[in-house]
């Protein structure tokens, strides 16, 4: 079946079954490698992108399921205003190490931000404790959502 | 090529595909060099990172590419899997090269053991912390060598005294600071150059280093905060396939029945392949291939190992824990001590096997042709890899490339290359390239475990309480006997006692032995830590014992057995000072304290911890001082502390595989679970500065944090916890 799916602002066609995951529409039919694989059963948050807004786990998504709403991608987060402040924070306060669950960590904390532009400790462990990180970065990101949110 | 191209190059790059991009003109991603000052010719690097070997002009080392254009690429032996190790490697070869490191680009090394083997590990592998340590004095020599024939290059050219010329963030000046050169503008000259030996060439004094020992920014942030980072699953190819992949559940089976019409009725499946201990099915994209592979509704033969379970590989270490084992050390006669000791304790220990569950689940991708194997694999163990695939494909070495990449969490896991060796099992039996990813199910259950040991210790202490005999017994699966079998003379596997052969205490009688016990249908490898992550909990944990049985404070009667090693004690007084040590604490929260040798790094852990009634584990704050000798970068010692800590913390309060009717029962993240945000302690970490040789750091706070643990639900509770995972059950408060 062919969809057209609004992708960081641009519309792309894809022909794949209904029942296909965003995650590989992503990845493996357009390319777009930044939103990775981990878990398959969103348990792990790496493959967090946004539809409509909203943080969703793209490998349990399927395509049919996409409709007209708005995809962002990590390509594209840094966009936002919140993606952006994310972004540059990590930066800042060195969160990264292996990085391979960065894309899942920030997609998530730039819908808190959204959400909760002053967000608390609570709040971060809401928001974040679907996302893992098995280089133990936790530390930094709690500190870098604060120091992105200026809390 | 001016900048203004360049920069007009750069800008039409987004709409090129990245990696044609960095296969037609890896060059123009760095920086180039050309001008007296040097500056960044893009407003923002587009990469950092390149994947193609680089060829410069100016080569006098393996690790160092200087092109007329400037640009300067390092090369780098080891892989970054997050250890910060691109970052610090590059410190060392730019702090004697002269160059910043926002002026380098850097490129993953290929196979090769002459020009990158690891001095301390003996091949070109990345593990064992041993990095930094390895290289500290190769890559600085090699960044004085490049920027010795740099200098010459210049002074000849401006017919000047070499000695009278320096070289400062990529450009050589004269006396007066009038003339200068760019590296760019001395490649082609520095290249006809004679290459000095590297014993004739001057290293800059310590205390005029300019990078080494700062915070400088790791060089592949900025590419992991937007997606641009390219990690093996990352691979993409013109014409390439995936694959989704099922193995026997049990090792040594086979698959027995196959719906191949069924997987090639879904839309996008190309092709089911059978190399009998795995089945996969080949796709257009991964989402027909996973389908395609539900449909192959695959049944197996089990063989010989349907029996496996995780109660007979444990009855059976405790029955051979009784023999004895190679011994690993034997100073005076603890047997004896033993006998005549006033008190004596005796313990048991027990950890269970582990998997790795990095983020990135073990994939690779493989183009089989004619003459020629290429491989793209994010791998700890480039030139092993290479061989097997050589081995597997009938090819000379030197036509299997193997394109390393940056590894999404290693943890030892990418020292294996079984998921390389099975890729291209499956890539025999397809046309053009095909990318092979296993699910998260197929890498926690079909991992290379680190080993169930069992530990028998006993200890008699004298009427004062000092220890005058000390016995250990560790049993369990040697990794160094199937993985490195010269480094295992007579039985003894060096790995498996490291850090219980030698405790950092003064014991005038101790026997130390290993008996190795192979567990059937379980593969067992390093695992971050290796052996002291294992021995480090039981000798703490016991010391802790003895300390109790002593009638002492556990830090007070550490100290009275470290008054000859001045850096555990001072380590050891360092985390106790910082963490409060003393200080009274609310009913059911204690500390524990921990502190080891190993990697060549002193390290001391104080864990402070809540037991609620209803048993539940809350480790509120780690405190860790960490003497590493000389260091290259604070900042990711400090992340390294941070994150290792998690990760052996991850494993104490939760890691468990284990095997029933020859399966592991754990299969992803909800049934092998991982730390998350909110279980998270503060982690302090408190570095001691001075001129002793560079330790390892990446594994330190993982070897050390699980007994720290134990240590404070004892002081918390009362209740000795000599196994792992902790057992909550056993924490419930009676009243």
């Amino acid at each position: 079946m062919a969809f057209t799916l609004e992708i960081n602002g641009k519309h792309h066609e894809v022909d794949v079954d209904g029942d296909a995951p965003l995650l590989w529409v992503l990845r493996d039919v357009l390319g777009m490698t930044g939103t990775k694989f981990g878990c398959g059963q969103a348990l792990c948050g790496v493959c967090t992108v946004h539809v409509g807004g909203q943080p969703v786990r793209s490998c349990q998504t399927r395509v049919d399921s996409v409709g007209d709403s708005a995809v962002t991608t990590i390509e594209a987060i840094g966009h936002t205003p919140e993606g952006a402040a994310l972004q540059k924070a990590w930066l800042e306060l060195e969160v990264v190490q292996c990085g391979y669950c960065q894309s899942g960590q920030i997609m998530s904390a730039a819908a808190l931000l959204k959400d909760a532009p002053k967000p608390t400790d609570d709040d971060i462990d809401a928001a974040m404790s679907g996302n893992v990180c098995r280089c133990g970065t936790y530390q930094r990101i709690r500190a870098a959502i604060k120091h992105a949110a200026g809390v | 090529m001016d900048k203004l191209t360049l920069a007009e190059r750069m800008s039409d790059e987004t709409a090129m595909s990245r990696r044609a991009f960095l296969h037609g003109t890896g060059l123009l991603l760095g920086f180039a060099l050309t001008g007296a000052s040097a500056e960044p010719v893009f407003a923002a690097p587009a990469s950092r990172i390149v994947e193609n070997e680089v060829t410069g002009t100016f080569a006098p080392n393996g690790f160092i590419r200087i092109d007329p254009i400037g640009a300067v690429t390092l090369v780098m032996p080891m892989v970054e899997m997050g250890q910060g190790v691109y970052t610090s490697l590059s410190m060392l070869l730019a702090e004697e090269l002269e160059l910043r490191l926002d002026q380098i680009q850097v490129q993953h090394a290929p196979p090769n053991h002459a020009l990158y083997a690891n001095s301390i590990i003996g091949i070109q592998n990345t593990g064992g912390s041993a990095s930094v340590r390895a290289f500290w004095t190769p890559l600085r020599q090699a960044g004085a060598v490049g920027r010795n024939l740099l200098i010459t290059a210049a002074a000849k050219r401006w017919n000047v005294d070499p000695a009278a010329c320096r070289a400062r963030d990529g450009v050589v000046l004269d006396s007066t600071g009038s003339k200068h050169l760019s590296y760019g503008e001395l490649a082609d000259a520095a290249a006809k150059l004679p290459v000095p030996p590297v014993a004739n060439v001057k290293l800059k004094d310590p205390k005029d280093f300019r990078l080494i020992g700062t915070r400088a920014k790791r060089i592949d942030s900025a590419m992991k905060v937007d997606g641009r980072a390219l990690f093996g699953i990352d691979t993409r190819l013109p014409g390439m396939k995936v694959a989704a992949v099922a193995i026997s559940p049990v090792l040594g089976g086979k698959a027995k029945t196959i719906d191949e019409k069924a997987a090639l009725t879904v839309r996008g499946v190309r092709q089911v392949v059978n190399v009998d201990e795995a089945v996969a099915v080949v796709a257009d994209h991964m989402a027909a291939a996973k389908k395609g592979l539900e449909a192959a509704a695959i049944t197996w033969e089990d063989g010989p190992n349907s029996k496996v379970s995780s109660a007979d590989i444990v009855k059976q270490l405790a029955q051979e824990s009784h023999r004895p084992g190679a011994v690993a050390r034997n100073v005076g006669d603890a047997g004896k001590a033993l006998a005549e000791a006033a008190q004596r304790v005796d313990a048991v220990y027990q950890v269970p096997f582990l998997a790795h569950a990095a983020m990135e689940p073990m994939n690779c991708t493989v183009h089989l042709q004619q003459d020629r194997c290429d491989i793209w694999v994010g791998t700890q163990a480039p030139t092993i890899t290479q061989s097997l695939v050589a081995e597997l494909t009938g090819l000379p070495k030197d036509v299997v490339k193997i394109h390393n990449h940056l590894i999404g969490g290693g943890f030892g896991r990418r020292l294996e290359a079984d998921g390389t060796v099975l890729a291209v099992k499956i890539a025999k039996h397809v046309d053009g390239p095909v990318k092979v990813i296993w699910s998260r199910e197929e890498d926690i259950q079909h991992d290379m475990y680190r080993p169930y040991y069992l530990d028998r210790l006993s200890a008699g202490l004298d009427a004062t309480g000092k220890p005058v005999a000390w016995m250990h017994r560790i049993a369990g699966s040697s990794v160094m006997a199937r993985y490195y079998p010269p480094y295992v003379k007579d039985g003894l596997d060096p790995d498996a006692v490291e850090a219980a052969a030698e405790p950092p205490y003064a014991l005038p009688n101790i026997h130390v032995d290993f008996v190795r016990v192979e567990p059937p249908g379980v593969r067992t490898s390093w695992w971050r830590g290796v052996g002291p992550t294992h021995n480090v909990f039981v000798v703490e944990s016991f010391i802790d014992e003895l300390a109790h049985a002593a009638k002492q404070d556990p830090v007070a009667y550490r100290k009275g057995l470290l008054g000859h090693n001045p850096r555990a004690l001072a380590v050891l007084s360092l985390a106790a000072e910082k963490a409060g040590w003393g200080s009274s604490l609310p009913p059911r929260h204690g500390r524990g304290i921990s502190v080891q040798f190993a990697y060549g790094s002193y390290t001391s852990q104080v864990a402070e911890v809540h037991v609620a009634p209803d048993g539940s584990v809350r480790v509120n704050r780690v405190v860790c001082a960490i003497d590493c000798g000389m260091y290259v970068n604070p900042d990711t010692i400090e992340a390294q502390v941070q994150g290792g800590t998690l990760f052996g913390l991850t494993a104490a309060l939760h890691g468990s595989i284990t095997f029933k009717d020859g399966r592991v029962e754990q299969s992803n993240f909800d049934t092998y679970l991982p730390m998350r945000i909110d279980e998270v302690p503060v982690v302090e970490t408190h570095l001691v500065k001075n001129a002793e040789a560079p330790g390892g750091v990446g594994e330190a706070p993982t070897a050390i944090v699980s007994a720290a643990v134990t240590n404070a639900i004892f002081a918390a509770t009362g209740k000795r916890l000599r196994s792992l995972p902790i057992d909550t059950n056993s924490l419930k408060s009676s009243s």
